[in-house]
């Protein structure tokens, strides 16, 4: 089990209710502004995801398409992430969210380290899995790092506990098949589904894709161990409130573990 | 079953799903886990397909009287005099919908209709693999959506009004580079969103494992034809075959009926676009660095950062930043060779092609034909096997300039 990886599994189980992780994507709205929001949901999250943008992000719906595309329009790269995070002390673990071509682009002999000399937890890669994660696995876990696997709906339960027990940090359980940001409606057999995944895992459980609001976190609490808010986040700070604000709102206490 | 001590070469002859999906260091299937049930019961399908009689009776008998297979191989008696040669074409434009695209979209619709699917998605770029893929679509009775770049739905557009004739339904994607690329994206993201009920119709040999290998396969029967033709019509095997490489599928088809010929050179043919330095294009093979993008890892058209480059050819169908995994294999293993020509060179050897053998090539295909002139410089006398791979009826727009290519 891997050093950081750890001190994101203890910051998930440390929460008082469903643990919350808030994702944005590095240099939206603006280069400038980042930074400060970036501090607010760390300090309002208990774990934070920082997209690394990409020019074709086939996972991500159209809120994060946008996002994407406008942090590459500001010039956004890995080099000015890791600076970033490197010059900051936030409350919160983070993790590196992005698919797999501009880690790799930037040289997997030499990622861990700049990683953990930039404070990061981990890595989610949406478009790597279990069966093409192994060189990054093997490469973070030298550094002590993370490599959260995702399951959906469609993995079948072998499947699960093999994906389950090669994860580490958090299992991602995608709550629904499609993209990003679609407003789910979580229906007894997704539900049913998070109890499984929760069943065949030893490290939290968080859910993802579709959570918007208060009463899909309530829906969600008694399965798993915390959610992920990512397009819901991003539309937020576009439209002007205050990140940490917003996922105060999502922040459940006391609920069922 | 494959065996360990197979060389790379060996293993494409076999025919079968490359060990991991895996063409040497590249392909694999970097796709979203929401998938990965989805490709793995597709590989197995398709495996056993293409094991089954009936199946492959019913297909050979589409190819036949639906698409209007085999296709001539035209000897080219003017343009191998001007070029001081010996040139045959492999005539894919006299494939029904006009390119060897159907070939592969009605194999894959087939096998859509045995996995018990509501509906075909499909990206296309030129169009033509989205014509194909609707007509393919209505031949076997499944509903079908197609995505296509708003630049390229500009550019060309009788192909979006057959698509339509055809009842298939056509999105428009104003998203990305408004290309063929930000088409694959979208129609990636449908799929995504209902993978059980949904099949996506890729039209190369691009994408995640199984498609290079299953879009191979379908695609080969260009490469079966044309060595038989070949031997027939010259009495022995072309010293050269040579075909445009976008995506690659037109290339693979030709290439492997020669693979196991050693003898017989592989050309490929990429676009050069404008051909001044420092100028956009899409030669992937010749001027990309290793990466993964649309779920393979290949050579690719990207920045330092991994960032996906715009790329740039007045040929829509050759307009893409990656290629076929395989096409990067053969490279390596220098069994085939990758040059390119510029839209210029290509708009020559179209006007030399339709002036002299009265056939009009698509602007995909004309890439080869320059190609192919070139190969001929160097190698007098040679005999020479073209893939034609389209007509050329949906570029008049471009060739008049009445639509911008870029």
């Amino acid at each position: 089990m891997t050093e950081r990886g750890n001190g994101i599994t203890a910051a998930i189980r440390a929460s008082d209710g469903p643990a919350l992780c808030g994702y944005v994507t590095a240099g939206f709205p603006d280069l400038g502004s980042f930074s400060t929001i970036l501090e607010a949901v760390a300090a309002a999250a208990d774990v934070v995801e920082v997209g690394v943008p990409f020019t074709d992000p086939m996972a991500d719906g159209l809120t994060i398409q946008k996002a994407s595309h406008v942090a590459l329009e500001n010039g956004v790269t890995l080099d000015w992430i890791l600076e970033l995070l490197e010059g900051l002390d936030l409350d919160a673990p983070v993790l590196l969210m992005g698919y797999y071509n501009p880690f790799l682009a930037y040289g997997l002999d030499r990622l861990g380290e700049s990683l953990s000399k930039a404070n990061v937890s981990g890595v989610i890669v949406p478009d790597l899995p279990l069966e093409e994660s192994g060189e990054l696995r093997d490469r973070l876990a030298r550094s002590g790092l993370a490599i959260v696997q995702l399951v959906t709906p469609t993995t079948p339960p072998d499947r699960l506990r093999a994906i389950a027990g090669a994860s580490s940090g958090f299992v991602y359980a995608v709550t629904t098949t499609g993209v990003t940001g679609g407003n789910v409606h979580f229906a007894d057999s997704d539900l049913e589904y998070l109890g499984r995944v929760r069943d065949a895992s030893e490290l939290p459980v968080l859910a993802g894709f579709g959570i918007r609001d208060r009463s899909q976190v309530e829906d969600l609490a008694p399965y798993v161990d915390g959610v992920v808010i990512g397009s819901a986040l991003i539309d937020s700070i576009e439209s002007g409130t205050d990140p940490g604000d917003f996922l105060a709102g999502l922040r459940l206490t006391g609920a069922p573990a | 079953m494959t065996t360990t001590t197979a060389s790379p070469i060996e293993l494409l002859i076999e025919g079968g799903p490359p060990p991991n999906g895996r063409f040497g260091p590249y392909g694999g299937r970097f796709a979203p886990e929401t998938l990965t049930s989805i490709l793995d019961r597709l590989e197995e399908k398709t495996e056993h397909l293409f094991a089954d009689a009936e199946f492959m009776t019913a297909l050979e008998a589409e190819l036949a009287d639906f698409v209007g297979r085999p296709t001539p191989l035209t000897p080219a008696p003017a343009l191998g005099s001007r070029w001081g040669a010996e040139v045959y074409l492999k005539r894919e434009d006299l494939c029904h919908t006009g390119a060897h695209k159907i070939n592969n979209a009605i194999g894959q619709a087939l096998i859509a209709r045995e996995l018990g699917v509501e509906r075909i998605v499909a990206e296309t770029g030129a169009g033509q693999h989205g014509v194909a893929t609707a007509a393919a679509s209505a031949r076997v009775g499944l509903p079908c959506t197609i995505f296509m770049g708003a630049i390229d739905a500009r550019r060309q557009r009788p192909n979006l009004e057959r698509m339509r004739l055809l009842g298939a339904e056509v999105i428009l994607v104003e998203a990305g580079d408004q290309t063929l690329r930000a088409a694959i994206d979208e129609a990636f993201r449908a799929w995504v969103a209902d993978p059980a009920g949904t099949y996506y119709l890729l039209g190369s040999v691009v994408g995640p494992h199984p498609y290079p290998w299953l879009v191979r396969q379908l695609q080969a029967v260009i490469g079966r034809e044309a060595r038989r033709q070949t031997i027939s019509a010259a009495g022995d095997l072309p010293d050269v075959a040579v075909a445009c490489v976008g995506g690659g599928s037109n290339a693979i088809g030709l290439f492997h009926g020669f693979i196991a010929d050693s003898d017989v050179e592989l050309l490929g043919i990429e676009a050069g676009g404008g051909g001044r330095p420092g100028e956009s294009h899409s030669a992937t093979l010749g001027a990309g660095t290793t990466g993964v993008l649309h779920g393979a890892m290949s050579a690719l058209l990207q920045d330092e950062h991994g960032q996906i480059l715009e790329t740039h050819s007045i040929a829509p169908g050759l307009d893409y930043p990656g290629v076929g995994p395989e096409h990067a294999l053969l490279r390596d293993l220098g069994r085939a060779t990758y040059e390119s020509v510029t839209d210029d060179e290509a708009i020559d050897a179209l006007n030399e092609c339709g002036s002299q053998e009265g056939i009009l090539p698509a602007l995909e295909s004309s890439h080869a034909l320059a190609g192919a002139r070139r190969w001929a410089g160097s190698h007098p006398g040679g005999r020479i096997v073209v893939g034609l791979s389209g007509r050329g009826d949906k570029d008049l727009q471009i060739i008049n300039g009445e639509v911008p290519h870029d």
